[in-house]
């Protein structure tokens, strides 16, 4: 059992985390063994069972912080302690995806350029890849998975874009509703919160799918097509994630979680989805307009 | 749990240690226990890892192949390195940063304990997952712990294997470090104001900040590897317009700073020996400080000077240099403070201060070592030779790993409320000094004359430094069994019990709780007398 000790929450000892390290685990495995072509229980159903296993720590652990919350047992102190948590989560998220953008930004300022001769790549182009005249988008010298064409920013990437901020703007309201205790309203605008960004998840899998079937835009179309499904696959899995999460703070606000002037759960979920809103801000400029 | 909150406020004073050994230690939330749990993993890592150091040293003990295959010298040489950084160095840290940051600033325990645990109980996974890939078909990782492409990608089934581990054991260095900023920033003790706070407190606070910058673009970098190898991406592959040299400029976006990751909170702990036994205030802790935060901001911006023999253009290559060189400065401060704060003082020798004072001469010949590689012209010499191994294994070796033992010979009569054995300890001090430049010495003479690095045969002319080399490796290996029997001796046998304020000259809220420390310190904010604090207002 939990302890308040002195003015101090220390919570007691959790078995979830133990859990969510077996949930993790059991994933890798059975994802390694999966891309290593393996087959039988070891692979897919090995990795199934590992998300399984993490989806239900989750529930179980976020459950216990919720109902350690919901009777009051955080002061604060513990209250900025999860905001910090959350907030350098974020940062980490951010650098996550710095890593894909710095990828995107070398292949296009360097790598490519390089190739095809220019600064002091002249000898690199003479000797490997005479004839590679440097372009963007490009799957390099050596054609990888043959020519593509791109998806043109100002059709459904741009749609998205509007979409995502609206999502922006939507759950803002969400919070002032929130604050000033209109739960009415405040569920309206978490749901078109969510919808926009389910509208938002169904676009980009068309655009993947027209993207696969008719523009031979692959995952292996050269650095061009890694860096555009590795960043927007990222992103859109990010979006997913926001989207299950903004769905678990809709039933939390219907049944009565947050009140106006405490609702952490709330914020962090909107912390986040901003963060994927700015991710895709960069991603329209840097992968779809330029 | 509803009626837990009001139940359980009147049983404040009480200790609440978990009943059953599995129940405690695996659901633990208390930054003891896990401080505890990552130092033991760290120090069984330690041995793991040293072993294979044996392994590699015993096969280079002569000219020509002796003992083991090339490829699995080179897996050798590849997962010594990984085990020690990310499970024997990082661990470690992490361990002391548990059991002495709450005790440091006056909190009850760190901010997030359950996701404490978690960030622990991954690691023994990570690395079940890491060893385990030595056993697989096409064997375990050969390419080096940087898996560079395209030979990292060259292995077999264990690649993905390799790169999930290193998944889980960044998922666990994040929320580590996210753990720890947010105790140093909201659990601090009222009156324990920033510049009040222990050094070391400092150190980890700026090392975990570089923590969250650069463990996630690891993850990406690896990440590209993993697509690259089973899903047809061309990050690092030329054909595609990719860049096997955009790899390494990933990687070491990420690699510099973790150098510094290992080293910073090293000079936290050297900054609170060194005081303690020269008996006098830190001279220069603000300075300290800025030293700390230049260093960090430094390794952000000087990470291509890995690799300078990759075929750079020459403005990056002396943009990387000049600014590399730049780190000598604020190092130079902390070296130039630490003696000075020895200068004058009225000095005693025990086991913490002797391997204080050996971290900071042996880790200023790793630092020298390391100008001397930023010079560009040179470095196309050095560039992976012995000289190169040998400078990082003097600022990993005699830098992190004997600050980490100088930490545990200073607060382990803290933590178990027993003094170790002080002939003991001096007698594993005196041997490990002597042993590791025994051991890393030669090593610089070997680069210089052209010994390259991660090769399981040489030529007959380094034969001599190499067996002189070896020899040192097996006596540095095993001096540290010492270091396991002094630990268990404190712990379970010894009868000479510690004071609260184990050395006379220790100051800070650590030294104000009894030996052992309780499970639960500071159940209420302790009162903060500026007397009893290292830094602060004593030092105006």
């Amino acid at each position: 059992m939990a302890q308040t000790q002195g003015a101090y929450y220390v919570p007691h000892g959790s078995h979830w985390p133990i859990v969510g390290s077996i949930g993790l685990f059991s994933t890798v495995i059975g994802a390694a063994n999966w891309f290593n072509d393996g087959s039988g229980l070891t692979a897919k159903p090995l990795m199934f069972m590992g998300l399984a296993i993490l989806v239900f720590m989750m529930f179980g652990w976020f459950g216990t912080v919720i109902r350690e919350s919901v009777v009051g047992m955080y002061n604060k102190q513990v209250d900025t302690s999860f905001r910090m948590g959350m907030m350098w989560f974020i940062f980490s998220e951010v650098m996550f995806f710095a890593a894909f953008f710095g990828a995107l930004f070398y292949a296009r300022m360097f790598s490519v350029p390089w190739v095809g001769g220019e600064g002091h790549g002249g000898l690199t182009n003479y000797y490997l890849w005479q004839g590679f005249t440097p372009s963007w988008p490009t799957n390099g010298p050596g054609d990888i998975g043959g020519s593509f064409e791109t998806i043109p920013a100002w059709h459904l990437p741009l749609v998205n874009t509007l979409l995502l901020l609206s999502s922006g703007v939507t759950i803002t309201f969400a919070h002032h509703a929130l604050r000033a205790g209109h739960r009415k309203s405040l569920l309206a605008w978490l749901a078109a919160t969510i919808a926009l960004g389910a509208a938002f998840l169904y676009f980009q899998a068309t655009e993947y799918i027209e993207a696969y079937q008719h523009l031979n835009l692959t995952l292996g179309s050269g650095i061009y097509g890694s860096t555009f499904f590795m960043l927007t696959g990222f992103h859109g899995m990010h979006v997913t994630l926001g989207a299950i999460m903004l769905t678990v703070i809709w039933f939390r606000c219907a049944k009565g979680h947050f009140s106006a002037d405490n609702h952490f759960g709330f914020e962090a979920v909107a912390w986040y989805w901003h963060f994927v809103d700015v991710v895709w801000l960069g991603l329209f400029v840097f992968v779809y307009v330029l | 749990m509803a009626h837990a909150a009001v139940h359980d406020t009147h049983h404040d004073a009480h200790d609440h240690k978990p009943q059953g050994f599995l129940h405690r230690w695996l659901f633990t939330t208390n930054h003891k226990d896990i401080g505890t749990l990552y130092l033991v993993f760290s120090m069984l890592m330690f041995f793991v890892g040293g072993s294979m150091a044996m392994i590699i040293r015993a096969e280079l003990f002569e000219p020509g192949m002796q003992l083991v295959r090339p490829e699995f010298f080179n897996e050798m040489t590849s997962v010594h390195a990984l085990v020690m950084i990310f499970g024997a160095v990082m661990p470690a840290f992490v361990g002391l940063g548990n059991w002495m940051i709450p005790m440091q600033i006056g909190a009850p325990d760190m901010a997030l304990p359950r996701m404490n645990n978690w960030s622990f109980w991954i690691l023994p996974f990570a690395f079940t997952l890491l060893l385990s890939s030595l056993f697989m078909p096409g064997a375990g990782p050969q390419g080096g712990w940087t898996l560079y492409p395209p030979l990292s990608l060259q292995g077999g089934n264990s690649v993905a294997f390799v790169i999930f581990a290193i998944h889980m054991m960044g998922i666990s260095s994040i929320m580590g470090a996210i753990n720890i900023i947010a105790t140093i920033l909201n659990m601090r003790a009222p009156g324990m104001d920033l510049l009040k706070m222990p050094i070391f407190v400092w150190s980890w606070l700026i090392t975990a900040f570089l923590l969250i910058a650069v463990m996630p673009v690891l993850a990406g970098a690896v990440t590209m590897l993993l697509t690259d190898k089973y899903f047809g991406t061309s990050f690092f592959n030329a054909a595609g317009g990719g860049d096997p040299v955009m790899y390494q400029h990933i990687f070491w976006f990420f690699g510099h700073p973790e150098v510094y990751i290992m080293i910073l909170p090293a000079f936290g702990i050297v900054s609170e020996i060194i005081p303690t036994f020269a008996r006098k205030p830190l001279f220069g802790y603000q300075a300290m400080i800025y030293a700390i935060a230049s260093i960090a901001f430094l390794s952000f911006i000087v990470w291509a000077h890995h690799m300078f023999t990759v075929g750079m253009p020459l403005g990056g290559e002396l943009y990387f240099m000049y600014a590399t060189m730049l780190i000598a400065i604020p190092t130079g401060v902390k070296v130039f403070n630490w003696v000075t704060t020895m200068w004058e003082g009225s000095m005693t020798f025990e086991t913490p201060m002797l391997f204080a004072i050996a971290f900071v001469i042996l880790f200023t010949i790793g630092g020298f070592s390391g100008l001397m590689l930023a010079i560009v012209p040179a470095d196309f010499q050095y560039h992976d030779t012995y000289f190169v191994v040998a400078h990082f294994h003097y600022v990993l070796v005699t830098g992190a790993i004997f600050a980490i033992m100088a930490s545990v010979y200073y607060w382990l009569p803290k933590w178990c409320g027993n003094m170790y054995s002080e002939r003991w300890g001096k007698i594993h001090f005196w041997m490990s000094v002597i042993s590791v430049n025994v051991l890393f010495f030669p090593q610089h003479f070997l680069g210089l004359a052209g010994m390259p690095r991660r090769i399981p045969d040489y030529n007959v002319a380094f034969a001599d430094f190499n067996m002189i080399s070896s020899i040192g490796g097996f006596w540095f290996g095993a001096s540290q069994l010492l270091f396991v029997g002094v630990v268990i001796h404190a712990v379970y046998f010894s009868k000479s019990r510690a004071q609260a304020r184990v050395w006379e000259g220790a100051r800070g809220l650590e030294w104000t709780v009894p030996s052992p420390a309780p499970h639960h310190t500071f159940s209420e904010p302790p009162v903060i007398d500026n007397s009893q604090l290292a830094h602060g207002d004593v030092s105006h």
